[in-house]
């Protein structure tokens, strides 16, 4: 209970600080509106419904991001868990995968694929799909070799052995692996939709930054923030329940 | 030839990774893609005119120096959690936020504050690169044997000494791991930086490239990032496991 009430004195303090030296003009409202103001904002924009398309735009490119690298990437982690000399050749891959600027790539896609949602969607598709990858292979490396053999001994099916073997031992990774990855999915998204695009959320703010319109750019990256810690926030919850219930189990 | 390549993994991956890009090029064509050849060929020729240099002292000065900072910053605020129990509690999940946030969005609000330059650039590379630094650190500082650190407050080490003989070096490996994914990221602020508010430096270059669709410039520029970013991960990699079992044969 004290760490909660440290926690939200430790984002109300900051957030005081800032509202009282906006509202005196330390800091001028073209540099940051005061963060009340901000939230107004953000609520009017809600409100008044400009930017709902633009939203949806970004909502559905990043489930559309997530949904392919988590099943694209599991079924990847499962085939590679088995072609091993192909799994021993990608290894390094994945290792320096995270160090190389994946962003440098999106011209290129532009190029390929055009100016729709395609590379966007490919973008957080390729940073997203990596971790569900690596995170399948270290759950599957996790189950014992002795429970394979076992359910081999008791005839399992292939679906019965994933089922009550394989899946309750990989669960912890593969969960990590989908938290990851759904991080990625928006920084690849609004990253793309920032550096070259005509809709999305990312788009909205470069443009409102452009025409210096702070009353529409805070409040969207205001939302942008609220949307990704939101997020982060319940997938942290929904493991940590899961978890308890794993270890009461 | 299985055998070879589970010996030289990397060597393999280079090849294949050149003949996929080969194969990549006959398929889509040359509006779109260059071939590994001219590409390699384009940078050798970038790489001896001047102006290219600018570029690049322009991007690796900013680098250096958001590097420095999200180090000696990512360090020092990541000691100063760890060392209290109560302070990690109470930031941690400040920290695993900041890490899934697309900083991204955060960039007009740097520009703001920065203006157009340089210092934009360094900010927004040290904002990528200080997360990851701050995270390893404070886990590392807990994965500390707490008999160490209580043989350390028997002894009465005062506090800089504390980190200097006890946390630093039993920390070490995972904090070297924090700098690794702390260099990767810097490098992409940076570069990132430099594709919006700015008049030089690889992301500039890049950035005006996509606008001409200059796709000789775009590819070269590209294979030069990666090759950068590669290279020094795999070094940093190999160190990062040699500090993981010392004495040992490194894997």
């Amino acid at each position: 209970m004290r760490i909660v009430l440290y926690r939200l004195l430790a984002v109300l303090l900051p957030l005081a600080a800032l509202e009282i030296l906006c509202r005196d003009r330390i800091i001028l409202p073209l540099t940051l509106p005061a963060p009340s103001l901000i939230v107004q904002d953000l609520w009017s924009v809600l409100k008044g419904g400009t930017f709902n398309a633009a939203i949806a735009k970004t909502l559905t490119n990043v489930s559309l991001a997530i949904v392919l690298a988590v099943t694209i990437g599991a079924a990847a982690g499962a085939a590679l868990h088995r072609a091993r000399t192909l799994r021993a050749l990608l290894e390094p891959l994945f290792s320096t995968y995270y160090a190389i600027p994946i962003y440098a790539f999106y011209p290129l896609f532009i190029i390929v694929f055009g100016l729709g949602d395609a590379p966007q969607v490919t973008i957080g598709f390729m940073l997203a799909v990596v971790s569900m990858i690596v995170s399948t292979l270290a759950g599957l490396d996790s189950v014992p070799a002795v429970l394979g053999k076992t359910a081999r001994v008791l005839r399992l099916g292939p679906v019965e052995t994933i089922r009550s073997v394989t899946l309750p031992y990989a669960a912890p990774y593969l969960f990590t692996g989908v938290k990851l990855a759904i991080a990625y999915a928006f920084i690849g998204v609004i990253g793309a939709e920032f550096i070259m695009s005509s809709t999305g959320l990312g788009y909205e703010i470069r443009f409102a930054y452009d025409n210096l319109d702070n009353d529409v750019m805070y409040p969207l990256i205001l939302l942008i923030l609220l949307i990704a810690v939101a997020v982060n926030m319940s997938l942290d919850h929904w493991e940590r329940v899961l978890r308890t219930r794993r270890e009461r189990a | 030839m299985r055998r070879m390549i589970y010996a030289y993994p990397s060597l393999f991956l280079v090849i294949g990774l050149l003949v996929l890009w080969q194969i990549m090029f006959w398929l889509i064509g040359r509006n779109a893609l260059l071939p590994p050849g001219e590409t390699i060929f384009y940078l050798v020729r970038l790489l001896q005119t001047v102006r290219f240099w600018g570029h690049l002292a322009e991007t690796g000065t900013a680098f250096v120096i958001a590097l420095a900072i999200s180090i000696v910053a990512g360090l020092a605020i990541g000691f100063a959690l760890g060392m209290s129990r109560t302070a990690a509690e109470v930031f941690e999940p400040f920290l695993l936020a900041g890490n899934s946030v697309p900083k991204i969005a955060l960039y007009p609000i740097v520009l703001l504050i920065f203006g157009i330059g340089m210092p934009a650039k360094i900010a927004f590379g040290a904002i990528h690169g200080i997360v990851p630094v701050m995270i390893f650190t404070l886990t590392a500082c807990h994965n500390v044997p707490p008999i160490l650190i209580r043989a350390a407050a028997s002894m009465r080490l005062k506090r800089w000494d504390m980190i200097r003989s006890v946390l630093l070096p039993a920390a070490l490996p995972d904090i070297f791991s924090g700098i690794r994914i702390g260099f990767s990221l810097t490098l992409i602020g940076t570069i990132l930086g430099e594709m919006f508010g700015s008049q030089r430096g690889l992301g500039y270059l890049l950035m005006t490239a996509i606008g001409l669709q200059n796709i000789q410039v775009i590819m070269s520029v590209t294979l030069l990032l990666v090759l950068v970013a590669a290279t020094v991960n795999t070094l940093l990699l190999a160190q990062d496991r040699r500090l993981r079992n010392p004495g040992g044969q490194c894997l």
